[in-house]
């Protein structure tokens, strides 16, 4: 039974982080329509302008944590202004490729620039944890402070979307574009906008990754942000509560799988159930019903 | 449209037409070419680049030395079999005359069977499979799969070798009764030394506990690792792997209050001088490896330090092996001796063919030693495999003290 | 030819095919004639299967109008059935040729199955649920052959999934070796071989693009509800093309691995469907001589973009963006003319 409790602590630290980055998709999916696929690429910045604020400039966690947003948030401001708006017109297709073409460019530039010697991420949470049990059971601060994290963002996100302006445009947005601009709404800048939040949550996402699992290098946003994405698909894509209950869910899946069935297998198995629940409701878990209009 | 069609077709034409004309124009040689492929950007980049910047050192200090001169050229292969033979080829269209492998394993054994073809010597630094050198049997089923590659070196040890000579000093030594695995399954290094080191822990009737595994996707979370080894009361963990997840599982491991002694593999050298890294995670753990980048003697000590100056990194073990690589070659030209004309030039003009078949017969004289910094009085058999005696390390206060 | 189609069609079919000829005759008589260098000529036949690869894709993403990004999956399950086919039967066929094109339809045969296999439930889906399922196959199918053991000796084949093969007899050897993958391949595809299958590929292609069938294919594509409501039979249909894509992906894969010394599970992931995406994007969807000119371009961009060592692939990528920006941005469109189609691909009705 503690055995089982700790995996599914450990799914939900995992899932938790998963559930962080898929907001983050979600949040630019939701509104762009567009699969960012440089979100991941994003991520890594983040986390290494945190190290390096950290390290070589010896400023608290906190202020390398608003370090890495201001950065990223321009970062993707620039990302949207030179690459994704002039392809406002273009098909969905040509976007993410495109996102794919920025995808490349930051994994190399990267690597140029801090070269592929992983660093060790610094450990903010100075391994406190709450031992329960005789440490049979353990929760590390990282994972309820990720957590927090999750929930604070999602409420945030969806009180902005839901009641402020800005959120609401967002919204007339994501629903008709060209509508919203008849009802002047800058269709343009509300998409920026949605760009910067999407990258600023991409800091806060690689600062909490790299806590968790401190290898950096210049791939390290590449596998958790697909896995994000599935996640956000899982969830439901577009839906930011979905986002959340997708990324916990994949974590608490990819553990158990690996725990209790086979670690060589685990990653398949993820998949496997997210195929499954797909079949079952095609918008995923939380997803709309999209009717279809002739 | 039809004119951006006609601006790709001509641009492509263009690109073909160039490629023909690379390398065309000859000149006097005045060095020995030495190609390297090698991953220098992508994942594994940092093997790639450690091997370049070492081989780059090497061969400075070699033509400093003013006898026979090299000249040193690296591809990026990516870590990818495909590519790397792109670049193997790349750097036949340079005219390379010795081939100082591929960095990794997969795009090794692509490439030494493209050497192997085409007669140019290969000795690499660090591709450790025994699918490169070919002719090795399978540790599990005892077939010999592929046929050997008569031309085909390695520096660093056969995976299996590793594998074996773990499960053995941990029997001799008595340092574990309770055995746990981590391997990563979707790599060749990490699977061939967990192969050899199960068949050989096998006969030696360890008991291996708790086998998990790992794969480049899910290189980040090792919680369901290391609590099966917990929850099975390993004493000791064997890490075959590398050090950047060997750091992550030492992190895990004193998260959750596990403290088994943990034995790693050659990959496991370089941990201590991980940015960032707390090395008293590392503390008591212990590993086989030719080369420690702490060690007193002259000859490393210089080699540190003068990577450290020109790369700003302390120098892991596939650097080492590069650097060894560039001077055993060295000595098996018996420093140029072996290609000097009469009127004491260098025959640099020498064929690819026929040097792969002097460096041969050299690298397998019963004669030829070579002491390095990966090994003292290290010999070649006609199977390709290097012997040296790897040092059995323990990390104590963030150094490696031998055991 | 049918009457209601249009000459330009027509026309640009048969010019694809002059132009594939022409190719191959040009880069024939270079490489007999000593023209070409290494590096060229170990590109020739991995370039044949990327441009069957684009060109299958295109037909998932630009005539069905469905993303998919698990592509390479099929090109996996291609290389590895035709590799372990081909060195089954080294013995048994010493003609090289023959055992290519055994193999080259064992590896299309099962590509397809695991077509059908996939398409039953993949096909029930729109839009980006569709291209996510699609990437969770590829990842499945990467997992298996990740963990698949395969083995030769005097009694047959002997197959093992996730525990390596114990007992073989003396004198039989391991053709696949889980993560190692197929170490020791023989080589055996060759220009010609890829360049024959370029052309049957693009036989199939035109051939269901311009029947009945194609037809019904991308009046789905244009308005499902629409072609639905006149009788036409959406799975059968979508069945049809995406079999078809997989199977010819299979018959790529097959070209590819007998191409190469080595091959692995993970060299067919993500990355690569995504690379064979990018060629059919850039190429434009549903235009088959786009897929191949750029297939073969960007293929070869990486080697020509050597000379710039370690920032070629940053160069890669910014070359990429400003492509995708010239043919996409309408200020930037217009300077070079206008490029794509007015198509009504499926990625603009989400």
């Amino acid at each position: 039974m503690l055995t089982f409790l700790n995996h599914f602590i450990n799914g939900i630290s995992l899932g938790s982080i998963y559930a962080i980055i898929a907001l983050g998709y979600t949040m630019v999916y939701g509104i762009a329509k567009m699969l960012n696929f440089a979100h991941g690429d994003v991520i890594m910045v983040g986390a290494y302008v945190c190290f390096f604020a950290v390290s070589a400039f010896n400023l608290p966690p906190v202020l390398g944590l608003l370090a890495a947003i201001v950065l990223c948030t321009l970062l993707g401001i620039i990302i949207e202004r030179l690459a994704y708006k002039p392809l406002r017109q273009a098909t969905s297709l040509a976007v993410l490729i495109t996102a794919i073409g920025v995808s490349y460019f930051l994994q190399n530039a990267a690597q140029l620039l801090w070269t592929s010697n992983p660093k060790i991420f610094p450990d903010f949470f100075g391994g406190i944890a709450i031992k329960m049990f005789d440490g049979q059971l353990i929760i590390t601060l990282g994972t309820l402070v990720t957590i927090a994290a999750c929930i604070i963002i999602m409420i945030a996100l969806t009180v902005f979307t839901g009641q402020t302006k800005m959120g609401k445009a967002m919204r007339a947005c994501s629903e008709d574009k060209g509508a919203a601009q008849l009802m002047g709404i800058n269709v343009n800048a509300t998409i920026s906008t949605t760009f910067a939040i999407g990258s600023a949550l991409a800091a806060v996402a690689g600062v909490l990754l790299c806590s968790a699992y401190p290898s950096l290098v210049p791939t390290t946003g590449s596998m958790p942000g697909i896995k994000a994405f599935t996640a956000a698909v899982f969830g439901g894509i577009g839906s930011i509560p979905g986002a959340l209950l997708g990324g916990i869910l994949l974590g608490v899946i990819e553990i158990f799988a690996g725990a209790y069935i086979s670690t060589q297998l685990s990653n398949a198995i993820v998949f496997l159930v997210l195929i499954i629940v797909l079949l079952v409701k095609p918008t995923g878990l939380l997803g709309k019903q999209i009717r279809e209009k002739v | 449209m039809k004119k951006f069609a006609k601006v790709i077709a001509l641009l492509t034409v263009l690109m073909l037409a160039l490629t023909c004309f690379v390398g065309c124009g000859k000149e006097e040689a005045t060095a020995l070419k030495i190609g390297i492929t090698g991953p220098l950007t992508g994942g594994a980049a940092i093997y790639g680049n450690a091997v370049k910047n070492a081989a780059e050192i090497a061969v400075e200090e070699v033509n400093a030395l003013g006898k026979i001169q090299f000249e040193l050229k690296v591809e990026d292969d990516a870590h990818d079999a495909e590519k790397a033979v792109n670049a193997y080829n790349t750097l036949k269209d340079w005219d390379m005359q010795i081939f100082m492998g591929s960095v990794t394993s997969t795009p090794g054994t692509a490439t030494s069977k493209e050497a192997n073809n085409d007669g140019i010597f290969y000795l690499t630094p660090s591709a450790s499979s025994t699918d490169v050198l070919g002719g090795v049997a399978n540790a599990i089923t005892g077939t010999v799969d592929i046929a050997r590659k008569d031309n085909v070196f390695q520096m660093c040890f056969m995976d299996p070798n590793q594998g074996a000579a773990s499960a053995n000093y941990i029997s001799s030594q008595k340092l574990g009764t309770k055995i746990a695995v981590i391997y990563k399954n979707d790599d060749n290094y990490s699977t061939g030394i967990y192969n050899s080191f199960k068949a050989e822990a096998d006969k030696l009737k360890l008991d291996i506990v708790s086998t998990t595994t790992f794969t480049e996707d899910t290189k980040t979370d090792f919680s369901v690792q290391v609590a099966d080894a917990k929850a099975k009361g390993a004493d000791l963990v064997f890490l075959p792997m590398y050090y950047e997840s060997a750091a992550l599982i030492l992190k895990e491991a004193k998260d959750t209050n596990f403290a088994p002694k943990f034995f790693g593999v050659d990959g496991m050298d370089g941990i201590l001088s991980l940015e960032g890294f707390d090395k008293s995670l590392a503390e008591d753990v212990m590993l086989l490896t030719p080369f420690n980048a702490d060690a007193e003697d002259a000859t490393t000590k210089a080699f540190v330090a003068k990577y450290k100056e020109k790369f700003g990194e302390i120098p892991n073990q596939f650097a080492a092996d590069a650097y060894d690589c560039v001077y055993a070659i060295f000595a098996a030209l018996k420093e140029g001796d072996a290609l000097k004309n009469e009127d004491g030039s260098y025959n640099y003009g020498v064929s690819a063919e026929d040097l792969c078949k002097m460096l041969v017969e050299a690298f397998t004289a019963e004669d030829f030693t070579y002491t390095g910094l990966t090994g003292e009085n290290m010999t070649w058999g006609k199977d390709g495999a290097v012997t040296k005696t790897p040092k059995g390390m323990v990390i104590k206060n963030g150094v490696y003290v031998g055991m | 030819m049918k009457k209601f189609l249009t000459n330009k069609s027509t026309f640009s079919n048969y010019m694809t095919y002059a132009g594939v000829v022409i190719a191959f005759i040009i880069l024939t008589i270079m490489g007999e004639a000593g023209g070409l260098s290494s590096t060229m000529k170990g590109q020739l036949v991995p370039v044949c299967a990327y441009v069957v690869m684009a060109l299958s894709l295109n037909l998932t993403v630009g005539v069905m109008g469905e993303l998919s990004l698990g592509h390479a999956g099929f090109m996996s399950v291609g290389a590895f059935s035709g590799a372990v086919v081909a060195s089954a039967l080294q013995q048994a066929i010493p003609s090289d040729g023959i055992r290519l094109v055994i193999a080259m339809v064992v590896g299309a045969i099962l590509a397809g199955l695991v077509g059908i296999v996939i398409g039953v439930p993949v096909l029930r889906l729109r839009g980006d649920y569709l291209a996510i399922v699609t990437l969770a196959f590829g990842e499945i199918i990467k997992s298996i052959v990740t963990n698949l053991y395969i083995g030769i000796d005097a009694k047959g084949l002997h197959f093992s999934f996730l525990n390596p093969l114990e007992g073989l007899e003396a004198g039989g050897r391991m053709i696949m070796n889980g993560p190692m993958g197929i170490p020791g391949n023989t080589k055996i595809s060759t220009f010609t071989a890829g360049f024959i299958l370029i052309i049957i590929t693009l036989m199939i292609i035109f051939n269901l693009v311009n029947s009945r069938s194609g037809r019904a294919i991308m009046a789905l594509r244009d308005n499902r509800i629409a072609a639905e409501s006149v009788g036409i039979n959406a799975t059968k249909y979508k069945m049809m093309g995406f079999v078809t894509s997989a199977a010819l992906a299979g018959a790529a894969g097959t070209l590819f691995g007998m191409s190469q010394n080595a091959i692995i599970a993970s060299k067919f992931d993500f990355n690569t469907s995504i690379l064979v995406l990018v060629f059919v994007v850039l190429g434009g969807l549903g235009r088959m001589w786009g897929s191949i000119i750029a297939a073969a371009a960007l293929t070869i961009l990486p080697e020509l973009l050597r000379e710039f060592s370690e920032y070629r692939m940053l160069i890669y990528a910014i070359v990429l963006i400003l492509v995708m920006l010239i043919t996409n941005n309408p200020g930037l469109k217009n300077l070079f003319g206008k490029l794509i189609p007015r198509r009504k691909g499926a990625a603009e009705n989400e």
